[in-house]
């Protein structure tokens, strides 16, 4: 019993850190449909989330639902400008150009914004948007801070699906990932179905920003880089550029990530998910869903 | 020629990718309702005029009219509005989309939903072989079903000009003879003028009223398909037994 219910609790824990790693590892899985680029700075946008949700919640009293909502708007604006300035000039130059160049955003981003003007290198405390409660349900206890990141990452999956599966849009951001020439040939808008993707992948990570904060309440400019890292790894294990490859490759990371802390060391939680790289590449390198090996 | 009968002109196209020239002062026209077909070996440039045509490769000098409006230099997507859509090289149908989604996307342009109605019924009484096909991925069609679907697809867009980039390629000659007949029932039903470039030089030849010879990225050779058919060089290099 008290076995079942310690395992049960790091599931629980595991599955919120996931939920995170899902969010943002859609971002990943969706640019790189249309663009076949890893957007390196991905990362940064996740933490760009989090510190926009800390100003909204300490400078402004406004309720959670709004940080939300304009912490969504503000990095979806990001990631459009990030597109339209870094990556769109590069259309057509080599693969590698682009991946410099992702790498070069996020560094900018990082050490910018590390500035002491800005937002410093320190680790700042995320204010509680409410108090903590615990229920106790006599196996184990959820917090509501996980009950709101499983509800939002959850009706976020819901409006992703839609959007992707039931809109125009999302025909043709589909379009665009299969084949982008012949999506053009259909009359789609690729440059602008290409900034919608950035887009929805920068709220996204926005959500993921916020709910991080609020769970792990330290913010920090490099906040994203592991986060990032592993996220892009959940992305990779699900098959790359596959939408619920994603979501389950967040979670598998997010649990691995928890069980090991939990059961062997705090030390190797890091370590077990290169490990995973290490394995998915060696054995199925286009991920647990994907069919075929894209050349990069 | 009269003016008013010319659906495009294209005068003194030339495309390079970077070093290398793929089309060279390039003069094609089109009447409206015509078929016409351009001819070469491989590498002649035949690919490269219908890409440019739609936008997706730019051409370094020269001119594409389409009803007197110069369309060069516009995306692909305002292009395929204006009109002019193509079934690329190979097909490339969406393979993991049902054919029914595939239609949908060749329609993507639409806002009508009349007109997106009375063009898919028309697809599918056209190419009848669809219809039972519906919903199966299109990945899993056979080339002449898979041809049947892309030239399906570009029909959904509404097109005044059609571009086919090789239809027969890799289908057998009866599969080819089919797809070439109803290439002809698209143009006599709905008027639709229709751009052909082909390898199958007797099919081309056979099924359009006047024909470019095309080889290496310049027009060697212009005129009517019949007497083009008659012309020695031609039977030597395209028609040979
Ligand atoms: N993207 C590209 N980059 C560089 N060179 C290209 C590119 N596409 C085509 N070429 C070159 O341009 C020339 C014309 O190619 P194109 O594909 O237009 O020929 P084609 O007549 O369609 O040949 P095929 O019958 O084999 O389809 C060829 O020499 C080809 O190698
Ligand atoms: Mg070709």
């Amino acid at each position: 019993m008290e076995i079942t219910g310690y395992l049960l609790q790091q599931f629980i824990n595991g599955l919120q850190l996931g939920a995170v790693y899902a969010l943002i590892a859609l971002g990943y899985t969706m640019v790189y449909g249309v663009l076949r680029l890893i957007n390196f700075a991905h990362g940064d946008i996740f933490m760009l989330g989090a510190f926009i949700a800390y100003y909204l919640i300490s400078k402004f009293a406004i309720p959670i639902y709004l940080v939300f909502i304009i912490t969504m708007f503000c990095t979806a604006g990001v990631g459009y400008i990030i597109e339209k300035v870094a990556y769109k000039p590069l259309r057509g130059a080599p693969k590698i150009s682009l991946l410099i160049t992702a790498v070069g955003v996020s560094l900018f981003l990082e050490y910018f914004l590390s500035l002491n003007a800005i937002f410093t290198a320190n680790y700042i405390g995320f204010p509680r948007p409410f108090e903590v409660v615990n229920y106790d349900l006599s196996l184990f206890t959820v917090t509501n801070i996980q009950i709101l990141i499983f509800a939002t990452t959850g009706v976020s999956l819901v409006l992703l699906y839609l959007l992707i599966y039931r809109t125009k849009q999302g025909k043709a951001m589909r379009a665009v990932s299969y084949d982008q020439e012949v999506a053009a040939l259909m009359g789609i808008n690729i440059d602008r179905t290409i900034s919608f993707t950035f887009m929805v992948g920068a709220a996204l990570a926005g959500v993921g920003g916020i709910l991080y904060g609020i769970a792990y309440p330290q913010i920090n400019v490099f906040m994203g880089v592991m986060p990032g890292i592993k996220s892009f790894i959940a992305a990779v294990l699900g098959g790359i550029g596959i939408i619920h490859g994603a979501v389950i490759g967040g979670f598998i990371i997010g649990i691995s990530e928890v069980f090991v802390s939990a059961f062997l060391s705090s030390t190797f939680r890091d370590g077990v998910i290169f490990v995973i790289l290490f394995l998915v590449l060696l054995l199925k390198p286009s991920g647990i869903f994907g069919k075929r090996i894209e050349k990069v | 020629m009269d003016k008013r009968n010319m659906l495009m002109q294209i005068r003194g196209l030339t495309v390079n990718y970077g070093a290398i020239n793929a089309l060279n002062d390039v003069f094609i026209d089109i009447e409206k309702g015509e078929i016409i077909s351009v001819i070469g070996a491989n590498g002649a440039g035949k690919s490269t005029f219908l890409k440019t045509i739609t936008g997706i490769v730019k051409a370094r000098a020269g001119s594409i009219e389409l009803e007197g409006k110069n369309i060069h230099g516009l995306r692909p997507d305002r292009i395929v509005r204006l009109g002019v859509t193509m079934v690329p090289e190979g097909r490339r149908v969406f393979p993991d989309l049902s054919v029914k989604e595939n239609l949908e996307l060749g329609g993507y342009t639409l806002r009508n939903g009349a007109l997106k109605k009375e063009l898919f019924d028309l697809v599918l009484s056209t190419f009848p072989r669809l219809q039972e096909r519906l919903k199966q991925h299109a990945g899993t069609l056979s080339g002449g079903e898979q041809q049947m679907l892309a030239m399906g697809r570009a029909l959904m867009g509404n097109p005044k000009l059609l571009l086919l980039d090789e239809p027969s390629m890799g289908l057998s000659p009866i599969i080819t003879r089919e797809i070439f007949t109803l290439i002809r029932l698209i143009n006599r039903e709905r008027g639709i003028s229709i751009i052909l470039v082909e390898q199958n030089a007797h099919m081309a030849l056979e099924h359009s009223r006047r024909t470019y010879v095309l080889e290496n990225g310049r027009i060697v050779m212009e005129g009517k398909s019949g007497e083009i058919k008659g012309t020695k060089s031609i039977i030597d290099a395209y028609l040979g037994v």
